[in-house]
């Protein structure tokens, strides 16, 4: 079963919103859309895009800031003709807290 | 001999239990029915006409006395169970009674969600539960100007918030969320909602925050906001959500999670007390609709009489009765890949439809205004159908299968005839009808015979379209260039429309000019903020979430992921105080790069997203804001030195550079806006290359327009030669507002009077005076609302801190 870490209330993301989690092993944005789903994706695809915690959001999408490549949220995957696929994590929302995956933020081990 | 059971709760679930259960066979059981409150079973559903007036509480009882008498149910309402001894096998009333079962049923439901904020037990705070709840609110209707507050825009809060509003209440509802019922409802069936509601008088705020509610002498006096904002009432109505009623169960020692853990039986982990209702949790989830509390009724009148039976949960459609509102959802309507949404708005009617498809199925439907089509949409998607035979007119419901598409036209159509569609020449929709009617069947006759169109030209396309609607087949539009593929309109229309029609909200104007998208793209969201942004200085709010990055955070993102700083230099000056700070900071952030810009000021480049309010704050107190290089909006205003210095200088251009600047800071245009005023001819501040220069002569100031140096490049044209500064500055503060309020989104001024004309620019801003000092006012008008540093709000104000420091930070926890 997945463990989940408190990372904070979900009134610190704004509507469409998203801010970043500090890891060991790099950034994970945090994505809040105007339904209240939450979504973690890793911040950059090396080289290709980033930082997506910056992009503008729409429906379940992101743009992301620097090239205009378009995300989807939940897969993690470049959409259109743009090929790539960011890591996605476990996250969610309950009683108003967003909890993500331990293993996505633990300084060892590596993303499922 | 009859076995005993005891029901704890008689509400809903449990009515339905008895019946079904008495309807097998009448007496197998001897049945003893508690209930905290002081009577049986009614429809809790059915209090909302009970609000509103339409129903006495008497029709809504569904169980009577005598219902009771003829099965034999021993009544004890108004007495709660307070303790259950499972060992012993009996249940104990608040009054001390102890009774003996043989099974028992908890049906306690669930009880409201209270926030616990300062002031929640004062008197007059209720939740939306029961018939109390309900005559409070029903008294709050006789007195006169009563106002009530309604925290929770979900299905009871609106419920309550509409009843109380017939009742001749003064109601305001605060929802935390951006728009109403987003469970249940996407973004645009919301507005349509609100829309509905705020036509009823009731007042909607959404995204707001409840602080704490005040009271005077033990009662609610006011809810007050996290901004300040302080909400008057009477009455406050918290209806935030429930929780399963667990406690009894849970002191008993049985099995709870979020519900009582039930079996497909219905059976809790004590095989003599069974539960259902919305107390119960099933494989997880938890139930707060009656259909599903139903079908557990029929499951646990089986169990009872030992017969096998087993509970499943079914997908259920919300069918939702907000009073005089039409509401349907049904499935799962989030986006996500691999699914693509049908949607189809009529603007005209109120009407929005949006059917979610994966793999040929639908798997989520959302409808407002017109929900006739809901249960049939509800069967597609509870069979699973394959609808790729149907794709096209899917959306049209099943009788119109074969039957005529959308009218595209639709929003045209439905302007009132008085709408002006030509600002330029003042002509409304119907004299445009009329001249078609009059035999003008083109473009150029329309402009020749009512002169729609003749000036400008934005409005040629919705021009078009009323040659389209009035005349039908007869009329082929010019190809027009689209905003991008979430719509068929052109930016000229949808600028016209966003004034004709008072849009003051993306989501309002997605749905009343009929966008094709649920809630748009990077392309259109930014040009429909920006119009109305020009449009609404004042009462539009702007939305941040529909800006790019650099005019979200004020400072200019890097490949590398950092950001760049440049303060604003009026004019190009500076002082040694100031780069004293300038050098500070830069020390101080270890700003790795400190440039000169050609816009003849100095960017730090390379800082750190979260030491922006930082650095913003050090520059601040050195009396620097924001120069906005990375702005859709006022750049910079180069100088030379002029007459201050040069020997060849005819004016004071730095001087007049600096006031320029300083009338036009802060303001946003469709794209950038880049000035320069040189003192002579030599034009050393290179004035012929920008959007707007100035080339000061002995007899005063020559505007040039139109110039660019960038992706293309071009030399200015003279708009006008005036004799004094404030002309000068007078015609340049029209000039942009009228570039302002006519470009398209991402066009340079170049670009936009290309499409024009130069003349016409010079007829509104040099020949007609009245024209450019109107102009020159709303242009002043608009910068009082955004002539606000950006960085002083962030830097000292805190506004939007979220975007700056990262939500958690695991790096700082030691790796183990
Ligand atoms: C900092 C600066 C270069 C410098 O070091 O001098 C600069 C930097 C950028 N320019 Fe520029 N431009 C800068 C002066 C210019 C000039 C010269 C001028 O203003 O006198 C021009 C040509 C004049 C003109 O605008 O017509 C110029 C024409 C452009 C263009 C082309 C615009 C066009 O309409 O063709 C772009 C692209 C765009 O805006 O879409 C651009 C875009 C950019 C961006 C914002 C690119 C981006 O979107 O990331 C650059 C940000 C770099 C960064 O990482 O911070 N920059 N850029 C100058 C800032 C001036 C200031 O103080 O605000
Ligand atoms: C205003 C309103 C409108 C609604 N509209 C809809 C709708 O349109 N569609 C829909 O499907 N659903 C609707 N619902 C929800 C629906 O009413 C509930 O799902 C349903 O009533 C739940 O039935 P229940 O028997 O589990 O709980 P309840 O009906 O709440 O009954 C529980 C009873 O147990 C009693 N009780 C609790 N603890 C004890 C104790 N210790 N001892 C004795 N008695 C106790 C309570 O007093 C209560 O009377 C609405 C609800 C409200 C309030
Ligand atoms: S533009 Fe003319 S006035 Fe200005 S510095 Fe150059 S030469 Fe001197
Ligand atoms: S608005 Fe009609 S020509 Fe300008």
């Amino acid at each position: 079963m997945t463990d989940f870490i408190d990372i904070g209330s979900i009134n610190d993301i704004p509507l469409r919103g998203a801010r970043v989690v500090r890891t060991h092993r790099g950034d994970i944005a945090v994505f809040r859309t105007a339904t209240n789903n939450v979504y973690a994706l890793d911040e950059y695809l090396p080289g290709k895009a980033g930082p997506l915690s910056n992009g503008i959001q729409h429906d379940e999408k992101v743009t992301d800031p620097m090239y205009n490549w378009v995300f989807d949220l939940a897969t993690g995957e470049a959409q259109g003709a743009d090929e790539g696929k960011v890591a996605t994590y476990d996250i969610k929302c309950e009683d108003g807290r967003i909890l993500i995956s331990a293993t996505a933020v633990s300084p060892s081990v590596a993303a499922e | 001999m009859t076995q005993k059971l005891i029901i704890i709760g008689a509400g809903m679930a449990a009515g339905r239990a008895l019946e079904h259960l008495f309807e097998a066979n009448p007496d197998a059981y001897d049945v003893t029915l508690f209930n905290a409150e002081p009577r049986g079973t009614y429809n809790r559903i059915m209090l909302s006409p009970v609000l509103s007036g339409d129903k006495a509480f008497d029709e809504i009882v569904t169980h009577t006395a005598e219902w009771y008498e003829e099965y034999g149910v021993t009544t004890r309402f108004g007495e709660k169970v307070v303790n259950i001894d499972r060992v012993a096998q009996t249940v104990t009333s608040d009054n001390g009674e102890v009774l003996a079962y043989d099974k028992l049923i908890i049906a306690t439901g669930s009880n409201p969600f209270i926030i616990p904020l300062p002031g929640h037990d004062l008197d007059g705070v209720i939740a939306y539960r029961d018939l109390e709840d309900t005559n409070a609110m029903i008294s709050l209707g006789e007195v006169p100007n009563a106002k009530a507050v309604v925290i929770g825009g979900g299905l009871l809060g609106l419920e309550a918030a509409a009843g109380l509003a017939l009742r001749g209440v003064d109601v305001t509802v605060v929802h935390i969320m951006g728009h109403l019922m987003e469970r249940q409802l996407d973004e645009a069936a919301g507005y349509l909602l609100r829309k509905a509601l705020v036509d009823k008088g009731i007042t909607v705020k959404c995204s707001a925050n409840s602080k704490e509610i005040l009271g005077e002498n033990g009662k609610v006096k006011a809810l007050l906001l996290d901004d300040g904002t302080e909400l008057p009432c009477d009455l406050l109505v918290m209806a935030v959500g429930i929780r399963p009623s667990v406690a009894l169960a849970a002191d008993a020692g049985l099995a709870t999670g979020r519900g009582i853990h039930v079996d497909d039986q219905m059976v809790t982990s004590d095989e003599n007390i069974l539960s259902l209702g919305e107390c119960v949790e099933h494989n997880g989830d938890i139930f707060g609709l009656v259909a599903p509390i139903y079908d557990q009724a029929k499951v646990i009148a089986k169990t009872l009489a030992g017969e096998a039976a087993a509970f499943v949960n079914k997908e259920v459609a919300t069918k939702l009765k907000v009073t005089g509102c039409d509401l349907f959802s049904a499935g799962d309507f989030a986006e996500a890949e691999g699914r693509e949404d049908i949607v189809y708005r009529d603007p005209a009617r109120g009407v929005y439809k949006r059917l979610v498809i994966e793999d040929n199925r639908i798997v989520g439907a959302v409808m407002y205004g017109d929900t006739a089509d809901g249960n049939w949409f509800f069967g597609l998607i509870k069979d699973r159908e394959d609808i790729s035979e149907m794709r096209d007119t899917l959306i049209f419901g099943p009788a119109f299968q074969g039957g005529s598409p959308l009218d595209p036209m639709a929003a045209v159509a439905a302007l009132p005839d008085d709408t002006e569609i030509c600002g330029c020449n003042g002509i409304s929709k119907a004299q445009i009808v009329a001249a078609i009617n009059d035999g003008a069947h083109t473009l150029d006759d329309v402009k020749a015979i009512s002169k729609a169109g003749s000036s400008c030209g934005s409005c040629l396309g919705l021009v078009g379209d009323l040659l389209g609607v009035t005349l039908g087949d007869g009329f082929k539009m010019p190809e027009k260039e689209v905003v991008c593929k979430c719509t068929d309109l052109s930016h000229d229309d949808v600028r016209k429309l966003i004034v004709a029609k008072e849009l003051k909200s993306i989501p309002q104007a997605m749905q009343e000019l009929d966008w094709k998208t649920t809630c748009g793209c990077h392309v259109c969201r930014p040009a429909l903020n920006y119009y109305m942004v020009a449009a609404w200085p004042g009462t539009y709010d702007d939305d941040g979430k529909s800006r790019f990055i650099n005019e979200r955070v004020h400072a200019n993102i890097q490949k590398d992921g950092t950001y760049s700083v440049v303060p604003r230099m009026l004019g190009g000056i500076t002082t040694p105080d100031e780069l004293r700070a300038i050098a500070d900071a830069a020390d101080k952030f270890d700003v790795p790069t400190v440039k000169v810009t050609g816009g003849q000021r100095i960017d730090l480049l390379g800082v750190k997203k979260e030491d922006l309010p930082a650095i913003w704050y050090d520059l601040g107190k050195a009396g620097m804001m924001s120069g906005q290089a990375y702005a859709k909006g006022l750049r910079t205003v180069k100088t030379c030195v002029g007459s201050e210095h040069c020997r060849f200088g005819t004016q004071d251009s730095t001087g007049l550079g600096i006031k320029i600047e300083d009338a036009m800071w802060g303001a946003w245009s469709p794209h950038k806006f880049k000035l320069a005023v040189s003192g002579c001819p030599r034009n050393c501040a290179e004035a012929t290359c920008k959007d707007l220069g100035i080339i000061c002569v002995d007899s005063g100031y020559q505007i040039l327009v139109g110039g660019a140096a960038g992706l293309d490049l071009r030399e200015t044209d003279l708009l006008v030669q005036v004799e004094t500064e404030e002309e000068a500055i007078e015609v340049s503060c029209a000039f942009y507002q009228l570039y302002r309020e006519g470009a398209q989104y991402l066009h340079r001024p170049y670009k936009w009077i290309a499409k024009v004309g130069l003349d016409w620019v010079k007829e509104q801003v040099v020949d007609d005076l009245e024209n450019r000092k109107a102009l020159a006012e709303r242009f002043h008008y608009s910068q009082k609302f955004y002539q606000i540093d950006p960085w002083a709000e962030r830097a000292k104000q805190g506004k939007d801190a979220h975007e700056f420091a990262p939500i958690a930070d695991f790096t700082k926890v030691a790796a183990e």
